[in-house]
C-alpha cells in the first residue's frame, strides 16, 4: 500500500465537496458586500467582520436561538425524565403488556412526523396550543421518545442484576435505584441521546413553522428560512447569519463526534 | 410506596403512555376521521371518501408524488458514492480520520442552512456558475434555481450531497465490525483491493446496505421538507417545480385551512410509509442475525 495515489486522490475530492459549501460560507461572510458582487469565489482581499455585528445585534438571532433553546431543553429534559422511568420498568420489572408496549414504542420510530401534523394543528388551535413553548415541547418531546425508550432498554438490559439487587438488599426503592444505581451508570448512553434528540430539536424545520408561527416565538430554523428573502441580495450578510446559526452545531460536533456518530447510527431511523 | 405493589411498573411506564397517546394515538385516530369529513376549522360534516376523490382527481397531487419518487433516483447514486467512500476508509490511509469527519459533516449542518447556502451557490449570477464559465465549460451553465426544468434536479443534488453522509457512516461501522481473519486472508492470498472489495466485503454488507436503501427511501417520501420548503421559496416553486407531498399537506392545511384533504394525503402517505417501515423491520431482523 506504498504509493497509491487514486484512493487519496479520490478521498479527497469528497472531501472537498463536503467541505466547499462551509467554506463558501465562512468567506463569504467575512467579505464585504460590494466585493463580492465582483469576485464571487475567491479569498476576500480584506476580512470584513461588520456582518457579524449586524446579524448579531441587529437582527432577531438571539431571540430564535433562545427559542430553540428552550425547546431543546424543554422536550429532551421532558423526553428523558418519561423515557428514563419507563425504560427502567421496562428492563428491570414485570408487568403485564410489558412487551406490547415495548414492541408500540419502537414501531412508532417510524412514524413520519408530517402524517402527525394535520390532528395535531386541529387540537392544537381548539385547545390555543399554536405558537407556545408547551405545546411545541410536547410534540418534540414525543417524536424523540420512542427511540429514546428504545436505545434505553436496550442499555438497562445490559447492566448486571448484582448491582440492582444489591441495592434491593440495602432496601432502595426503585426509584432509589433507578437514581442512583442505574443513571450513573449510564452516562455515555445519556450523553448520546442529549445530542441526537438536541439536535433533531435545533434543525427541525416542519413542526417549527407549523406549530410556533408568532415572530416572538420563531426557531432559528425557522427563522433563517425566510432569512434570505429578507435579505435579497445581501449575500455575505445572509452567510454571516447561516454560520452563526450553524456554531453551535459545529462547535458540539467537533467537541464530541463520537457520541454523535454514534447516536446517528443507532437512530437513523428518524 | 411499598416495593413489591404490583402498580409500581405502571407508575413508572405511565407517564410515556400518556405522551405517546396524545402525540401518536390520539392524533393517528383523528387523522383517518378527519379523512372522512368536510373539517371547517375544528370539525364538520361526514363526508365519505370525498376527500379521497378530490385529491386523487386533482394533477397537482399527481405532480407531487411523481416529484417525490423522481427523488428515488438519488438512492442508487447515494449507495454506490457511500459505498466507495466508505471501502476507501477502510484501508485506512494516512489521514483517513480527518476524512471521516470531514465526510459526516454534511449530516450535521442542518437542512434549512445548507439549503440556503447551495441556493446562494447556484443562483444563475452566482459562484457555480462563475467556476463554469471561468473553465469555458458555458454549456453547463444552467439557471440552477429559477428553472422548472432544473429546479428538482438541484434539489436532488443537494439531497445526495447531504444523506450520503449517513451512508458512509453506516457501512464504516459496518465494515469495522467485520472479523478481519477473513480480510487478511484474502489480501495474503494476493487479492486486489478491488477483489477484496467485491468478493469479501461486499457480500457481508448486504443487510446494512439495504437497510440504507430502505430509510432512504423513507426519507424520499416524507422527510425532504426542509429542502424543498427553502429552495423552493416555501411554495414549491418555481410554479410547482419542487411542489412534494409533505408541502401538499402543508399547503392544504396552513394555506387553504382544508385540513380532510390534508388529512387524506396523510393518511394514503402514512399507508405507504407503513409498507415501507414494515421492510425496515424485516432488514433489521435480518441484518441482526
Amino acid at each position: 500500500m506504498r504509493s497509491r495515489p487514486l484512493p487519496h486522490l479520490a478521498l479527497g475530492v469528497a472531501s472537498l465537496i463536503a467541505l466547499i459549501p462551509t467554506v463558501f460560507m465562512l468567506v463569504t461572510a467575512l467579505k464585504a458586500q460590494e466585493e463580492y458582487q465582483a469576485n464571487k469565489t475567491g479569498w476576500p482581499d480584506a476580512f470584513v467582520f461588520d456582518h457579524f455585528r449586524q446579524i448579531l445585534f441587529e437582527t432577531p438571532i438571539f431571540l430564535w436561538m433562545a427559542n430553540s433553546l428552550i425547546l431543546v431543553v424543554g422536550s429532551v429534559g421532558l423526553s428523558l425524565i418519561v423515557a428514563c422511568l419507563a425504560a427502567y420498568a421496562i428492563a428491570r420489572m414485570e408487568f403485564r403488556g410489558k412487551d406490547a408496549l415495548l414492541a408500540i414504542s419502537t414501531a412508532l420510530m417510524a412514524v413520519p412526523p408530517v402524517v402527525l401534523i394535520v390532528p395535531l394543528f386541529v387540537l392544537y388551535t381548539r385547545l390555543g396550543l399554536i405558537s407556545t413553548y408547551g405545546g411545541a415541547i410536547i410534540i418534540y418531546a414525543g417524536l424523540i421518545t420512542p427511540f429514546s425508550v428504545y436505545l434505553l432498554v436496550t442499555f438497562f438490559r445490559s447492566l448486571p442484576q448484582e448491582l440492582i439487587d444489591a441495592a434491593v438488599m440495602d432496601g432502595a426503592s426503585h426509584l432509589q435505584i433507578l437514581t442512583r444505581v442505574v443513571l450513573p451508570l449510564s452516562l455515555a448512553p445519556l450523553l448520546t441521546l442529549v445530542i441526537v434528540n438536541a439536535l433533531f430539536v435545533w434543525n427541525d424545520l416542519l413542526m417549527a413553522v407549523i406549530f410556533l408561527q408568532d415572530d416572538a416565538k420563531k426557531t432559528v430554523m425557522a427563522g433563517i428560512a425566510v432569512f434570505q428573502g429578507r435579505y435579497n441580495n445581501q449575500i455575505p450578510l445572509t452567510m454571516a447569519g447561516m454560520a452563526v446559526a450553524a456554531a453551535p452545531m459545529l462547535i458540539l460536533y467537533l467537541t464530541f463526534q463520537r457520541h454523535f456518530v454514534r447516536g446517528l447510527m443507532a437512530g437513523a431511523v428518524k | 410506596m411499598r416495593r413489591n405493589s404490583p402498580l409500581v411498573p405502571y407508575l413508572f411506564v405511565l407517564p410515556l403512555i400518556c405522551l405517546l397517546a396524545f402525540v401518536f394515538g390520539l392524533s393517528l385516530i383523528r387523522l383517518v376521521e378527519f379523512s372522512f369529513k368536510q373539517v371547517r376549522g375544528i370539525d364538520g360534516p361526514w363526508i365519505g371518501l370525498r376527500n379521497y376523490e378530490l385529491v386523487l382527481n386533482q394533477p397537482l397531487f399527481w405532480e407531487s408524488v411523481g416529484h417525490n419518487l423522481k427523488l428515488f433516483m438519488t438512492i442508487p447514486v447515494m449507495v454506490l458514492v457511500a459505498l466507495t467512500l466508505a471501502l476507501l476508509l477502510y484501508e485506512r490511509l494516512p489521514g483517513w480520520r480527518i476524512h471521516r469527519t470531514i465526510l459526516f459533516l454534511p449530516y450535521i449542518l442542518a437542512i434549512p442552512i445548507i439549503a440556503v447556502v447551495m441556493k446562494e451557490m447556484f443562483q444563475f449570477s452566482g459562484p457555480v456558475n462563475a467556476i463554469l464559465t471561468a473553465l469555458s465549460l458555458d454549456f453547463m451553465v444552467l439557471d440552477w434555481i429559477g428553472s422548472a426544468d432544473v429546479a428538482l434536479w438541484t434539489v436532488m443534488g443537494l439531497i445526495v450531497w447531504r444523506e450520503t453522509a449517513l451512508g458512509v457512516i453506516l457501512f464504516l461501522s459496518r465494515l469495522m465490525a467485520l472479523d478481519e481473519s477473513l480480510i487478511e486472508a484474502a489480501r495474503l492470498d494476493g487479492a486486489s483491493w478491488r477483489q477484496r472489495a467485491w468478493f469479501v466485503l461486499i457480500p457481508q454488507m448486504r443487510g446494512v446496505i439495504e437497510f440504507f436503501v430502505v430509510i432512504s427511501a423513507i426519507t424520499m417520501l416524507s422527510a425532504v421538507f426542509a429542502y424543498v420548503y427553502v429552495i423552493g421559496g416555501g411554495r414549491g416553486g418555481p410554479g410547482t417545480a419542487t411542489m412534494v407531498i409533505e408541502l401538499y399537506i402543508f399547503n392544504a392545511l396552513i394555506r387553504t385551512s382544508l385540513p380532510g384533504i390534508a388529512a387524506a394525503v396523510s393518511v394514503m402517505l402514512f399507508a405507504v410509509s407503513l409498507l415501507l417501515i414494515w421492510a425496515l423491520f424485516r432488514v433489521r431482523r435480518r441484518e441482526a442475525e
